[in-house]
């Protein structure tokens, strides 16, 4: 695969469901290394800019580049280089852990088994690779699906609420890894509602409220309080 | 790389099948059903009503088709994994293709059920012309689950996909229904006219063509919101 970016752009992008504006204007700058907290209320449009940044969402009116290419032009090699985790865990759950490993890795043109491997170990779930995912509790299937989606090793990184479901050590071991991830070039961008989480963890803070980009500044300590006085709740 | 990603659904969906049998033994339970009840209607004193045959075989084709799409298209619904599907290096029509794939492998099971029923209860020599049935089932198979496929992708995220499917669904595949049962009135003659039942092979046969190519060209569209 030879495609690659460092650098992710949104330029005047929103995103219409019929008359419904779900996401306006926004205008956004992605780099390799950076962690970024997409916070909003529910409803925000979060989602959608998640949606769009994965492909999966076409923005109504807006360009969004990854490097100096839109998706239309980078062509579907460009999805290689995305990991996405949705709310919804892209699971199967008639299928063993190291099964669903197996059939992503694959379709992702991830070959050997030591990779699949390495990702049960890292999910914590190396003795669980024999079971049916239907049988995993919550926190163990957000697991399975971050590993699912760090499998073909992506530039850029999309978790949508990564943190549902997960004590306090697979906390820990997520934001390590998160934090490893961008250390070694990677673009993280998490959607989350946990501010206490996500304070210490992202480099960068996007805030959305209705659609529309209310600031995008540097991340660090007292999120919660900048959080409140910009959203108000 | 497009048929490497199918196959790969292909072998995914038939792993998940081999383990449950749910769509298969929910499709051929009400396709052997839906054989039955119309042989309680259409046979009198053991004699078929004549020419009933090849149009008992074909609903029955298209009820436990239909019944079988909206189960595919069920378990990527649960847990998103079609958006998941959708993220894959490869174009997006692969999946198409790997779930139409699954679904005429799925109906022609059903088939290899449904065509020695029919031909017992209904009396009817459908094993005369073998080849020429063989392919007037695929030919028909392919053009009723080609278009069956995308509509049911489409409707994956629907509340109404029940309801919508089927309402889709047959006016598009009429010419499938007519060509089918024709062709297979054709074969079921005393005497098997050839000929009409080539014609309505290469009918039905043109509509596969057509229904493809328009099917892989609209389902990126059509999946991406």
């Amino acid at each position: 695969m030879t495609l690659d970016f460092d650098r992710i752009q949104l330029a005047d992008v929103s995103r219409h469901f019929g008359r419904r504006r779900a996401v306006s204007k926004i205008s956004l700058t992605a780099r390799a290394g950076e962690i970024i907290g997409l916070l909003g209320p529910n409803g925000a449009g979060k989602s959608t800019i998640i949606g769009m940044l994965a492909t999966l969402v076409a923005p109504t009116v807006g360009t969004i580049t990854y490097g100096d290419r839109t998706a239309r032009e980078a062509g579907p090699d460009v999805r290689g280089r995305i990991g996405l985790l949705a709310h919804e865990l892209h699971l199967y759950p008639e299928l063993t852990a190291r099964q669903n490993l197996e059939f992503f890795a694959q379709l992702h043109g991830v070959r050997g088994t030591d990779v699949v491997t390495a990702a049960l170990e890292s999910a914590g779930l190396a003795e669980r690779g024999a079971d049916e995912v239907a049988g995993f509790s919550r926190g163990m299937r957000q697991r399975l699906a971050l590993e699912r989606a760090l499998l073909h090793q992506p530039r850029l990184v999309l978790l949508d609420e990564p943190f549902t479901g997960l004590d306090d050590r697979a906390v820990r071991l997520v934001s390590d890894r998160l934090r490893a991830l961008a250390a070694g070039g990677a673009m993280v961008m998490l959607a989350t509602h946990d501010l206490d989480l996500a304070d210490g963890l992202i480099s960068r803070v996007v805030i959305i409220r209705d659609g529309r980009l209310i600031t995008d500044e540097a991340g660090g300590s007292g999120l919660r309080a900048r959080y409140r006085t910009l959203v108000g709740h | 790389m497009p048929f490497r990603v199918a196959l790969l659904i292909l072998k995914k969906d038939f792993l998940i099948e081999v383990k449950s049998l749910e769509i298969l033994s929910t499709t051929l339970f009400f396709a052997v059903s839906c054989l039955l009840v119309f042989s309680f209607a259409f046979v009198k004193e053991g004699s078929p009503v004549q020419d009933a045959a090849a149009g008992i075989l074909w609903i029955a084709i298209a009820f436990s088709g239909t019944l079988a799409l909206g189960r595919v298209f069920e378990r990527e619904r649960y847990g998103e994994t079609l958006r998941a599907l959708l993220l894959a290096p490869a174009p997006r029509p692969a999946i198409y293709l790997g779930k139409l794939f699954g679904m005429v492998l799925l109906m022609f099971t059903t088939e290899v059920v449904l065509v020695p029923m029919v031909a017992l209860l209904f009396q009817a020599p459908l094993f005369s012309r073998p080849l020429l049935l063989f392919v007037l089932l695929a030919a028909g198979t392919v053009g009723f689950a080609s278009v069956g496929t995308l509509f049911a992708a489409m409707l994956v995220r629907a509340r109404t996909r029940d309801i919508m499917l089927p309402i889709l669904l047959y006016p598009v595949t009429i010419p499938v229904m007519i060509a089918g049962v024709q062709g297979t009135s054709a074969l079921l003659q005393a005497s098997p006219d050839e000929a009409m039942a080539t014609m309505w092979i290469a009918i039905v046969s043109t509509f596969d063509v057509v229904a493809i190519t328009l099917c892989l060209w609209m389902f990126e569209p059509l999946m991406t919101e």
